[in-house]
């Protein structure tokens, strides 16, 4: 299962401290850490809070005293987080945080869907969004080289969707203990505050004098981020086999209809792709794995080749012109000579399913849109009973 | 005191931390209060009172005498008027306005 998975990434990678508050669906990697802690596996210094307000508190105070933290949450919990996550990235702690998608309430809902971290996009952390238990394997591994590098140091989630992944079972290749030891290497905290001979200060106020000027400095390790996300991921590529960048393509080099699309659906619109393939239709997916910050250069460079683009979004509008994904994926688009038509789909939410017969169904309209150049509706739900 | 020089975005350590600690005498901590604390040296009978118990270090003293009030720092908390033994007291909140 895919909490097992990045349980499994964590007992490699054995933290200083793991402070959570568990909450479905990533109840069991609290769980199957709590059973390494127990059995002696890790050195982890395990607390378990009262709420993830507080978890994500005592991770905060564990990164600025100079350790290698981590955290896990979703949905409601990672609400009750909120205040607490400025704090973590304003602070330019290299945490992680893994997180299996859910919907908020209301209505109250124990499912996948984006709306939690999607809800967090703009505190400054780095959100990597994994397909499958594999990568997300892989992402809570290099999510910790990315955090604590020197010129990014900032905190990175690593999610997963709820239940399609968290509790989907899958074939898991796991590295040898020693090969994730060495990749992560040492952790060389910054200013640790437990370095009681070189006292600093942390979370200081400032008045508007300065405030501004800070919010500047804090965005240098996200403007560098997509550099070293995109060094880490040929890094680990070259010792597993498995190569990781800002965005993966799927068939893309002639496609002329593309979705674009995060996480477990992923798989999903492969599947209907290669189906489609054989029908004759050139379908492309263009999955993005690293959301925050966006790769808007690779975004545009890949679907400027394209004449259609639907842009899936499993996150509502909230009055917006469109789901999150798609205002970004369309702004990315503007300086294009001769963009591609984009749409949107919200989809997903809470839960529901997303059968391929769905997936298909927007190749074909794509395909429409591209034949008579009228785009018609510009945002609509899949899979949804009206 | 002299007006400080602001930073640039640049020039400003990582997180907002702040490395040197006890840096507070090089900035105007005080200088946002409508109110101001003055001194009577007339009254005053430099018992020490206000400089044990003021929490911002604004009691300014020389040769254990009080030789005035640090305003840059000083956050007009009224602590020192309430210690303050002498009648009438040697410590006063007036207005900035009256000042």
């Amino acid at each position: 299962m895919g909490d097992d998975a990045i349980a499994e990434a964590m007992r490699q990678i054995n933290p200083h401290v793991v402070a959570a508050y568990p909450i479905t669906p990533s109840t069991q990697v609290v769980e199957a850490f709590a059973r390494f802690v127990a059995d002696g596996l890790v050195d982890t210094e395990f607390v378990a809070t009262e709420s993830e307000h507080s978890a994500m508190s005592a991770c905060v105070g564990a990164a600025a005293g100079g350790g290698r933290v981590m955290t896990v949450t979703g949905s409601q919990g990672l609400a009750y987080m909120f205040e607490v996550l400025g704090v973590a990235s304003g602070l330019r702690l290299p945490l992680v945080m893994a997180i299996a998608n859910r919907a908020l309430n209301s209505p109250l809902n124990i499912h996948g869907d984006h709306s939690d971290t999607m809800a967090m996009r703009d505190m400054g952390w780095i959100h990597l969004y994994s397909e499958n238990c594999q990568e997300a394997y892989d992402n809570t591994i290099q999510a910790f080289r990315i955090a604590e590098n020197p010129n990014v140091r900032t905190p990175v989630l690593v999610a997963i969707d709820g239940f399609q992944t968290s509790h989907m079972v899958e074939t898991l290749i796991v590295e040898p203990d020693k090969l994730v030891k060495k990749f992560i290497g040492e952790h060389i905290p910054s200013y640790p505050m437990l370095d009681i001979d070189n006292p600093v200060l942390y979370g200081a106020a400032d008045r508007p004098d300065y405030y501004m000027e800070h919010k500047r400095s804090q965005l240098v390790g996200i403007i560098n981020a997509p550099e070293v996300i995109t060094q880490i991921g040929k890094e680990y590529g070259d010792l597993t086999g498995r190569y990781y960048g800002l965005v993966e393509e799927y068939r893309m080099e002639d496609t002329e209809y593309a979705i674009v699309v995060m996480s477990a659906t992923a798989g999903s619109v492969k599947g209907a792709i290669d189906q489609l393939r054989e029908e004759g239709i050139a379908a492309g997916l263009l999955k993005i794995r690293a959301f925050r910050p966006f790769p808007a250069d690779e975004v545009a460079k890949s679907l400027s080749r394209t004449k259609s683009v639907a842009v899936l979004d499993r996150c509502g509008t909230g009055g917006a012109q469109g789901g999150p994904l798609f205002l970004e994926v369309r702004t990315a688009l503007y300086e294009e000579k001769s963009p591609p038509q984009v749409i949107n789909y919200i989809y997903g939410l809470g839960g529901k399913d997303l059968p391929l017969k769905h997936i298909k169904d927007v190749y074909l309209r794509l395909r429409e849109i591209a034949r008579t150049g009228e785009r018609g509706k510009l945002v609509d739900f899949l899979n949804l009973r009206e | 005191m002299k007006k400080e020089k602001l930073k640039k975005w640049q020039e400003l350590p990582i997180g907002g931390l702040i490395l040197d600690m006890g840096n507070s005498s090089e900035t105007q901590t005080g200088d946002w209060n409508p109110n101001r604390l003055v001194w009577n040296e007339d009254t005053c009978t430099h018992c020490l009172l206000c400089w044990i118990n003021c929490p911002d270090a604004s009691i300014k003293v020389e040769d254990s005498k009080v030789i005035g009030i640090d305003n840059y720092h000083c956050k007009v908390c009224g602590i020192c008027v309430e210690v303050c033994p002498t009648k009438p007291k040697s410590l006063e909140i007036i207005s900035e306005e009256v000042a």
